[in-house]
């Protein structure tokens, strides 16, 4: 099978995650689009280390998921804080400090 | 030179007195003018006691010095704070302390209503003391920290009543007039510097001679520019009117018989530099002709007997300045009149302020009338003083402005006959304005409010009123007797050979006593045969209105200096706005305008910082793309 077409699946999987960050207002959806991202770019780090055929990809996924572990406990943290606080998850109404 | 350690106490015991009444404050209320009035006499004694052993010296040995401290030690620049007293400034340190004490004793009464008395009377005090210190200074620059306490004290008196307005512009008008002339006196010490060297008396005599013309001259006309100033010549005479705003007292002491008099003492005591430069001398004449006639010019005018008087003075001490400038023949001659111009001046401006006293403060003439079945001692002292400034023989007057004339006249040539003229004709208007108000104030019929009820003062007012007539009726024949004051001052003069006379003193004496004649008989035809409203009337002719306008002195002044100025300042303070200011405002409001645009980028959403990365990377992806492709 043609390894390009994982890269086609990663692009796709990007832009899906992209324009769910841009459009949607719920913090949750938000940050699974963000994961979604960062999945999409660890396929195309795995397929790009398949077609050179060096290791160098896989351990740069390996980073990433470390990385979106940890970002996970960041962001729901910080999601959950605002949630308490306003009652609301959605991106716009935490939009206070650009006063 | 005699050393004798005595003469601070001239200075000290008034200072003392201003500085315990103004820091001990309203504690001092129940003694502060007792206090003053006998620090003040015994600073008379103390120059009386120094007269006496001033008289027990052979005349080489008369002056005296004292030296305080080492005040400026700069290099080649050596200033003592030191204090001389010759025969010049014994005759200035007993008027003023003399007078001064008489006054003091006045104000008690004069002043008892009013309930800043003490501070009045430290005023009063520090007044004396600063002149002291100008008469007793042996440096000009001595000279100048008294001319500057004379100017500070005259301000200060003369804005007594500050609460009105009027008073005060009146007081910051003499102080900045003042200003001008203070200007003339700094830049003589420091022309005087440097060119001689040195700044003290002896020095500046001993250099004189060995100096340039140029240098003198210029030295001269700053001395008088000086002069102008503090003794209300032409041209910086106009704030002398309205210096009658102070207390009556003040006009008596300080504008009248002693500070206004300090320019005569400033050019008598730089003698040396006048005889050297005769060009700063002739304008020296020219200043006292004109001011001579100006003044009396004003005063037939005046409806305010005491901006009359003050018009008077200015015409008095115009003769001074006059007396002064003919040389060494003058200036005993303007210090005699000086003297005898401190008696009857002040003691007639003490007669004003007691027929003021007796009128509910009421200074218009217009509004007197008879005053002499009502208040007669004030009108005996106050005729004994016009007895005195007409020159009427044998009161003081009389001794003292006929040797003016007479030197005038003796000056030579063209200048001698106009001078000698113009003191004639000033003596004749003096007569006239003087015999008005006599007969404006003391004769006819009444002419007072209903409310006013004239009566006499008591007798601490009286007093000094009385004492002073008495110096106008003797002083002039005491001090003349035998050329006494001529003698006395002499040594302090350079020689004078005999002056070819133009007229024999007769003559002139006779011209004088015509002039006089002549004055009086104007007035006497034109206020005493007539009633005379106690409104001025409107339908004059245009020159009196112009005289009645002082001259349009104010006029001039305030078209010629004040509006420009105004219009100067009022560019810069435009200028400033615009363009220094605008400058600034147009960097502050340049960089707010651009923050605020760029601050709407900043919408605080989420979603579209996140779509601007976005497009951001795609476009630096597609930009990079681009350039490897």
């Amino acid at each position: 099978m043609n390894a390009a077409n994982y890269l086609y699946v990663s692009a796709l999987l990007f832009t899906i995650g992209a324009v769910g960050v841009v459009v949607r207002r719920n913090a949750i959806v938000v940050f699974m689009c963000v994961e979604l991202m960062l999945n999409a770019a660890n396929l195309a780090f795995v397929t790009f280390a398949r077609i050179n055929g060096s290791i160098d990809g896989q351990i740069m996924a390996f980073f990433t998921m470390v990385v979106a572990a940890c970002e996970v406990v960041v962001g729901l943290a910080i999601i959950v804080t605002i949630y308490r606080s306003r009652r609301s998850a959605s991106v716009d109404d935490a939009s206070l400090l650009k006063r | 030179m005699l050393i004798n350690n005595g003469l601070v106490y001239l200075i000290a015991l008034p200072l003392a007195g201003a500085a315990i009444l103004l820091l001990a404050g309203r504690r001092s209320d129940k003694w502060g003018h007792i206090l003053a009035t006998l620090l003040s006499a015994s600073s008379f004694a103390v120059g009386l006691l120094q007269l006496s052993q001033m008289l027990g010296r052979p005349t080489e040995q008369r002056a005296v010095e004292q030296k305080l401290f080492e005040w400026i030690s700069v290099g080649s620049f050596q200033v003592d704070a030191g204090l001389l007293l010759d025969q010049l400034s014994i005759c200035f340190v007993l008027l003023i302390t003399g007078v001064g004490t008489l006054i003091h004793i006045y104000s008690i009464s004069y002043m008892s209503h009013d309930h800043d008395r003490r501070r009045f009377f430290a005023y009063l005090n520090l007044f004396i003391a600063a002149m002291l210190l100008l008469v007793l200074g042996n440096s000009f620059l001595n000279l100048y920290v008294g001319w500057e306490g004379v100017g500070l004290a005259s301000y200060l008196l003369i804005g007594f009543w500050n609460q009105k307005p009027a008073y005060a512009t009146a007081s910051k008008k003499a102080f900045i007039m003042n200003r001008v002339g203070d200007m003339g006196l700094s830049f003589a010490i420091m022309i005087a510097f440097a060119s001689l060297g040195t700044v003290s008396f002896a020095g500046i005599k001993e250099a004189a001679p060995h100096a340039s013309t140029a240098s003198l001259t210029a030295i001269g006309i700053m001395l008088l520019v000086a002069a102008t100033g503090k003794s209300a010549q032409f041209p910086l005479q106009a704030w002398l009117g309205d210096a009658m705003a102070g207390p009556t007292p003040v006009s008596a002491l300080i504008h009248a018989a002693t500070m206004v008099t300090a320019g005569v003492y400033l050019i008598t005591r730089s003698n040396f530099i006048f005889d050297a430069a005769p060009t700063a001398q002739l304008l020296v004449v020219i200043v006292g002709a004109i001011t001579l006639l100006f003044g009396a010019i004003i005063g037939t005018a005046k409806d305010d007997i005491k901006k009359a008087l003050a018009a008077s003075t200015m015409s008095q001490i115009g003769y001074m300045i006059l007396g002064a400038g003919l040389g060494p023949v003058g200036y005993a001659f303007a210090i005699m009149h000086l003297l005898t111009h401190g008696f009857f001046k002040a003691g007639m401006f003490l007669g004003a302020g007691s027929v003021m006293h007796g009128m509910d403060d009421e200074v218009n003439m217009r509004k007197y009338g008879n005053l002499r079945k009502f208040m007669p001692i004030t009108f005996v002292t106050f005729g004994l003083g016009y007895l005195a400034i007409l020159g009427v023989p044998p009161f003081a007057g009389f001794y003292s402005k006929d040797m003016i004339i007479e030197t005038a006249f003796n000056a030579g040539g063209i200048k001698g006959i106009l001078l000698g003229s113009a003191a004639l004709l000033g003596a004749g208007i003096t007569a006239f304005y003087m015999t008005r108000v006599m007969i404006l104030t003391f004769t006819g019929a009444p002419r007072w409010d209903e409310k006013a009820h004239p009566h006499e003062s008591p007798i601490l007012m009286w007093l000094p009123m009385a004492i002073l007539a008495i110096g106008s009726v003797t002083s002039g024949f005491l001090l003349s007797r035998g050329d006494a004051l001529v003698n006395w001052l002499a040594p302090l003069f350079a020689e004078h050979g005999e002056h070819e006379e133009l007229l024999k003193p007769i003559v002139v004496t006779s011209l004088a006593l015509l002039m006089v004649a002549i004055g009086v008989a104007i007035a006497f035809m034109k206020y005493s045969r007539s009633e005379v409203s106690n409104t001025a009337p409107e339908d004059v002719s245009f020159l009196t209105k112009i005289v009645r306008r002082d001259l349009l002195q104010d006029d001039f002044n305030e078209a010629i200096f004040m509006r420009p100025g105004q219009a100067l300042t009022s560019t810069l303070v435009k200028t400033d706005e615009l363009v220094i200011d605008g400058a600034v405002r147009g960097v502050g409001s340049v960089a707010l305008g651009s923050a605020g645009a760029l601050r709407g980028t900043q919408t605080g959403f989420v979603r579209s910082y996140a779509a601007l990365i976005l497009i951001g990377a795609v476009a630096l992806i597609a930009a990079i793309w681009v350039v490897t492709q």
